[in-house]
């Protein structure tokens, strides 16, 4: 499991997939993700395969996420919010 | 709209020195960046880690913050947050910021976007878990995150760096496995004279290869045909190495063959490409001063050729010495500056000799995924050469290969790398995709909504 | 220098050149096909992709028809499915006045023969278009037609031309166009060319080769602007176009929306460079917003132009040379000549091999644009 070295920072919280996950203020969608151990974001467009951060610095697009509804943010390079709702890209709400 | 003697796109050492000296000299100068902070990739969040975060991350990485200070200083307009979606032939950039558009026009335009992780196709390197090494340090930067079981793979100085500071953080990486043949040493030794000038750079290098052997972290030297296995997510690392099949359980990967200049603007651009067979990148051609085929579009730090991050806060001012000069202003002294960046780059032939990237990643397995975000494998895009698809352009009209979301970053390199070995000639020859706008994914409603200015901008 | 000689040299290695060398090969003839940098490589290659009979100039409507029958068994030509999808095209009428006017249209081509445009009233256009905005009153539809692949179909017509012995001189510029004897001598950067036939498929760079051959007509380089969207839940199965905003609007097997309809970029043909302009595209976004809110949500992953030549009445050239017997034009397509591809490279093929066709092409003559005496 990641952990993090400093206990330190103010605490935020937002939903992913329902489920309640902690944030330190400023830090990415996808760091705060990836230190709850949700590592899969994503489910690929073409043949539904679970994809998840890969560059963290807005490169890949692999990160992508449906946030309070918009699809297609990259969680990598959005700082996390309080309250926002955030859900996994799924690759049947994108293609049939 | 708004306009500027200078307009620099990136935030990273290049674009913060750039932006400070063009500022002294007295041109009107913006910097757009898509972080939130400056500091680039290589200095990120600098300005808001503690002071064990820096001391783990190491002095070089302390020097960022006297960069950003200048930065702020310098009284130069910055918007973060800004994300470059079009610069058209006239330096007209648009960008988006704050959930909308807004456009600016450069007298002169710098390009300090810097760097990307090279492209590393390889069996499983698309399941969750798997990252750069690059995405490991940032993880760490931005927010002190570790993995106690991360497995560094491939090669080159940021792989050693990155375990060194995970070691100084108190988690060790769970092995590093290296991809650098056994005959490279021999090979690269041959630049090791000519690099002294550079010591400081080989006896960095030796530090971190004694931190990690001190640490007792088990490496894996001369590994050939690595794979990640896993069904949903990462669960092992495979590969071949000291003469036998060997297998390392890890939730997390982190892969590394180099880093690349970043094209996108360049090629939207039409700025001149070359492949450069040292680096094994494409690279704009750029004169003395680092300015492109292109009048008034410069490309400062690594975007321009790896050079590392003290040679891009060298170029980031020499860049700006020269639009200052060519715009009749008081410059500083270039001549100096540019034999302190000779002297700096003194290392990078033995660093490019020794750490090439593996062939493995060059040409990659028929069965191994090229683009990840089409999904299309490096069998895929051989049997388009044979049909007869002469190019990269035409490999992605034809398997849509480089037309997903990330616009080929991932897969570009690759690509032509394939295609070149397919038909038996040089990259050079078979070239690179074209980049077309929009730069980064933008909302139609964005596009819509484009050209209703705020009044502010509408007034002047 | 090498020469060579064929029957037929064709300049331009387009869907036009492409499918006429393709046909000229089918009925025996050595072609040589030279093409200026690679085959595909501007507006055939990256065009919107729609198989439309829907909205044409009268004129072009029979070649149209004739090209139409090809499209429905493309794979048995060119042993490739070009990717192509039959799906309804229909025009949307955003206005009763718009309405009319479709319907007027209609009335005119069953006049002269043809039953394949049928109006549609509100309630049908729903059942064909389930997202379309509330404020649409009806439509114009083609339900025949459909859409395909630019650069697979038109390298799908190079392969098998190639087959058939067709020779493809790539990244090979035609800088001079003589009669010499009873030959056509064909100078480019690579050699001579030699053939007994000549045919002008040059595009937006066709007028040059048409002055050289003394018939100096107007091409217009010009640049139709599209853009894609990233993958969208399945709404949409026909390709749509608007009887008074310009519009293209496909969502493609994979979920993608293209949208184009003739917002014109930048073309600089002298370096292939074309240049988007998106205070042009923006309307573009606007229209397809209108007309689908859904599209309110969709993320553009890329825009492009190809560049091609528009003629001043913007119908094409089909056409024997007024000046030199055996020579022949098929340019200007002004933006919807990618249907046309499959049916004029027939029709040429038949004029080069046999001086002769019955299909209608005097509309379409080069000697409309000859000054009057």
């Amino acid at each position: 499991m990641p952990q993090r070295i400093d206990g330190s920072g103010e605490t935020i919280r937002f939903t992913f997939e329902g489920r309640e996950i902690a944030a330190r203020a400023g830090e990415t969608l996808a760091a705060a993700l990836i230190a709850a151990g949700e590592t899969t974001t994503r489910a690929s467009v073409v043949s539904g395969a679970p994809r998840g951060p890969y560059c963290m610095m807005g490169v890949c697009f692999e990160c992508l996420v449906e946030i309070d509804g918009v699809p297609n943010r990259q969680a990598c390079m959005i700082v996390a919010e309080p309250g926002m709702s955030v859900n996994r890209q799924k690759a049947d709400e994108v293609a049939a | 709209m708004n306009g500027y003697d200078v307009v620099i796109v990136g935030a990273g050492p290049a674009g913060m020195a750039c932006a400070s000296e063009a500022c002294s000299a007295g041109l009107s100068t913006l910097v757009l960046d898509e972080q939130p902070r400056p500091g680039g990739q290589i200095f990120r969040d600098i300005e808001v880690s503690d002071r064990k975060r820096r001391a783990l991350l190491g002095k070089d990485y302390g020097e960022g913050a006297r960069i950003a200070g200048a930065f702020r200083a310098s009284g130069a307009e910055y918007v973060p947050g800004a994300v470059v979606w079009n610069i058209d032939s006239a330096k007209r950039i648009d960008y988006s910021a704050g959930g909308r558009s807004h456009s600016v026009e450069a007298k002169s335009l710098v390009v300090a976007t810097g760097a990307i992780e090279r492209p590393t196709p390889m069996p499983g390197w698309t399941l969750p878990g798997v990252t750069t090494v690059g995405a490991v340090q940032i993880l760490f930067k931005t927010s002190g995150i570790v993995f106690e079981d991360v497995v560094l793979v491939g090669s080159g100085p940021l792989l050693w760096l990155a375990a060194t500071q995970l070691i100084a953080a108190g988690s060790p990486p769970k092995a590093i496995v290296e991809t650098v043949p056994k005959a490279r040493y021999r090979e690269a030794a041959r630049h090791f004279g000519k690099a002294l000038p550079a010591w400081r750079y080989l006896a960095k290098g030796f530090a971190m290869m004694r931190a990690v052997k001190k640490a007792g972290v088990p490496v894996h030297r001369d590994a050939t045909d690595i794979a990640i296995e896993g069904e949903t997510v990462a669960a092992a690392v495979t590969f071949a190495a000291g003469g036998r099949r060997q297998r390392i359980e890890t939730a997390h990967v982190a892969l590394h063959q180099g880093v690349v200049p970043n094209q996108q603007i360049t090629r939207l651009l039409n700025c001149q490409h070359r492949f450069d067979e040292s680096q094994r990148a494409f690279l704009p051609v750029v004169d003395e001063s680092f300015e492109t085929s292109v009048p008034g579009v410069f490309v400062a730090g690594d975007g321009a050729g790896i050079g590392g991050a003290k040679s891009a806060e060298m170029r980031g001012r020499l860049v700006a010495m020269r639009i200052a000069e060519k715009a009749g202003r008081p410059a500083g002294e270039a001549a100096k500056l540019r034999a302190e960046i000779a002297k700096d780059a003194a290392v990078r032939p033995l660093l490019e000799a020794l750490y090439a990237p593996s062939a493995d990643i060059l040409s990659p397995a028929d069965t191994t995924m090229v683009c990840r975000c089409e999904e299309i494998t490096a069998g895929q895009i051989r049997e388009a050469v044979a049909l007869g698809a002469p190019g990269p352009n035409q490999v992605k009209s034809f398997l849509r290969a480089g037309m997903g979301p990330c616009q080929g970053r991932m897969c570009g390199l690759a690509v032509s790398e394939i295609i070149a070995a397919a038909k038996g000639e040089t990259p050079s020859t078979t070239d690179y995709y074209r980049i077309r706008p929009p730069l980064k994914p933008l909302l139609l409603s964005e596009l819509a909504g484009l050209g209703a200015e705020e009044p502010r901008e509408a007034a002047e | 220098m090498t020469n060579r000689t064929a029957d037929l040299v064709v300049i331009g290695g387009g869907i036009h050149g492409c499918s006429a060398a393709l046909q000229a090969a089918m009925r025996g003839l050595e072609v040589v096909v030279i093409e200026k940098d690679t085959v595909a490589r501007h507006a055939s290659g990256v065009n919107a992709g729609g198989v439309r009979r829907l909205g044409r100039a009268y004129a072009e409507v029979p070649i149209s028809q004739r090209s139409m029958e090809i499209w429905h068994r493309i794979e048995e030509l060119v042993d490739d499915d070009c990717g192509f999808q039959r799906a309804p095209q229909i025009k949307v009428a955003e206005t009763d006045a718009d309405l009319r006017d479709l319907k007027d249209r209609a009335a005119h081509l069953r006049a002269m023969g043809f039953e394949h445009e049928v109006v549609l009233d509100r309630d049908e256009l729903r059942a064909h278009l389930p997202a379309v905005s509330e404020h649409c009153v009806g439509g114009l539809a083609s339900l025949e037609d459909g859409f395909a692949l630019p650069y697979q179909t038109t390298f799908a017509f190079q392969r098998k031309a190639r087959s058939l012995g067709v020779r493809f001189a790539e990244n090979c510029r035609a800088q001079q166009v003589e009669r010499i004897g009873s030959d056509f001598r064909v100078t480019t950067e690579r050699g001579v060319f030699t053939g007994r036939k000549l045919l002008n498929c040059g595009g937006a760079w066709a007028g040059e080769i048409a002055r050289q051959l003394g018939e100096p007509v107007e091409v217009e380089p010009t640049a139709p602007m599209m853009l894609v969207t990233s993958r969208m839940p399945r709404f949409c199965s026909a390709v749509v176009g608007n009887q008074s905003r310009p519009l293209s609007f496909k969502q493609m097997q994979n979920g993608t929306v293209v949208i184009g309809g003739g917002r014109r970029g930048r073309a600089l043909p002298d370096t292939n460079v074309s240049e988007l302009i998106f205070s042009e595209l923006r309307q573009t976004a606007e229209t397809a917003m209108a007309i689908f809110p859904i599209m309110r949500q969709a993320t553009i992953v890329r825009s492009w132009a190809g560049i091609e030549g528009r003629m001043p009445d913007g119908i094409p050239v089909i056409s024997p040379s007024s000046t030199e017997e055996g020579a022949y034009h098929a340019f200007g397509f002004s933006s919807h000549g990618f249907q046309l591809g499959p049916g004029v490279g027939e029709i040429m093929g038949e004029l080069v091999a046999t001086g002769a066709t019955n299909a209608p092409i005097a509309p379409f003559a080069i000697t409309r644009f000859t000054p009057g005496p």
